[in-house]
């Protein structure tokens, strides 16, 4: 399981706009390298990334091999109700990873 | 700043789209027979927008004139909108010139984002232009570019 790090304020007045911050540990093997043998390197990325709020999507990103490993990605929402957030991460040979935070919207 | 890089490669890109709205079926048929593998950022571009004008403006594509290394590289995208359910983002693709590949990443967002700003870290091959393109709710596109030099490319070579 691949590390996830998520930064989501605890707590936000109603329709406040918040920055989240999302990174996760990952290589993102491009697909463009070489072993020294000469043999190519087969591509391992993520290739997508979704945020939803309380089950509705607010947020969606998708990666090529040009994103730096331990893709960082930073965003905005609008704080509409207390509840989770969920961040979920997929890609290359079946990689999976989600992560959540709770918020409580005064 | 980065001015003159700056205006010199907004010039360049601005000949090179009017050239690719011009020749347009030149472009497709040039994009069937070559190798999916191997697309140019115009091409790409040309894929993405279709056959929609893409106007200068209203995007902020922020990244350091000067990258040291290009294996991480933050880049940022500011968009002037109201993030409306009527005027908002639909969609920011970013595109690099030089890379092995020209497409970078695509965010998509909507009015409940609040705010049109992204960030992220990419990976930078060669020092080259860097293009952000932002589909507005109305259809409309807007575009921004950057020149960066990169003294570290980001690595593509054996290990």
């Amino acid at each position: 399981m691949a590390r996830a790090l998520i930064n989501v304020p605890a707590t936000a007045r109603r329709g406040d706009i918040i920055d989240i911050k999302a990174l996760i540990s990952h290589e993102m093997e491009t697909g463009f390298r070489r072993t020294q043998l000469g043999v190519p390197i087969p591509r391992d990325i993520i290739t997508q990334f979704i945020c939803t709020y309380n089950g509705a999507e607010i947020f969606r990103a998708e990666f090529h091999p040009a994103i730096a490993a331990n893709p960082f990605i930073a965003f905005s929402t609008i704080a509409t109700e207390s509840g989770t957030i969920t961040f979920n991460w997929s890609g290359d040979n079946g990689f999976s990873a989600a992560e959540s935070a709770a918020i409580s919207v005064a | 700043m980065r001015a003159t890089g700056v205006i010199a490669a907004g010039i360049a890109f601005d000949a090179a789209t009017t050239a690719v709205a011009a020749a347009e079926p030149a472009i497709a048929s040039a994009s069937t027979a070559a190798k999916s593998s191997v697309v140019s950022m115009l091409e790409a571009i040309q894929r993405t927008v279709g056959s929609a004008t893409i106007n200068k403006g209203r995007v902020k594509l922020e990244l350091p004139p000067l990258v040291e290394n290009g294996n991480t590289v933050g880049l940022a995208v500011r968009v002037d909108s109201p993030m409306t359910p009527a005027d908002h983002v639909r969609a920011i693709h970013v595109f690099s010139e030089k890379n092995p590949q020209p497409y970078v990443v695509t965010f998509r967002l909507g009015p409940r984002a609040g705010r049109a700003t992204v960030a992220t870290r990419v990976r930078l091959a060669d020092s080259q232009t860097v293009v952000a393109i932002c589909e507005m709710s109305d259809g409309s596109f807007w575009s921004d570019s950057v020149n960066v030099v990169v003294t570290l490319a980001a690595c593509t070579e054996e290990l």
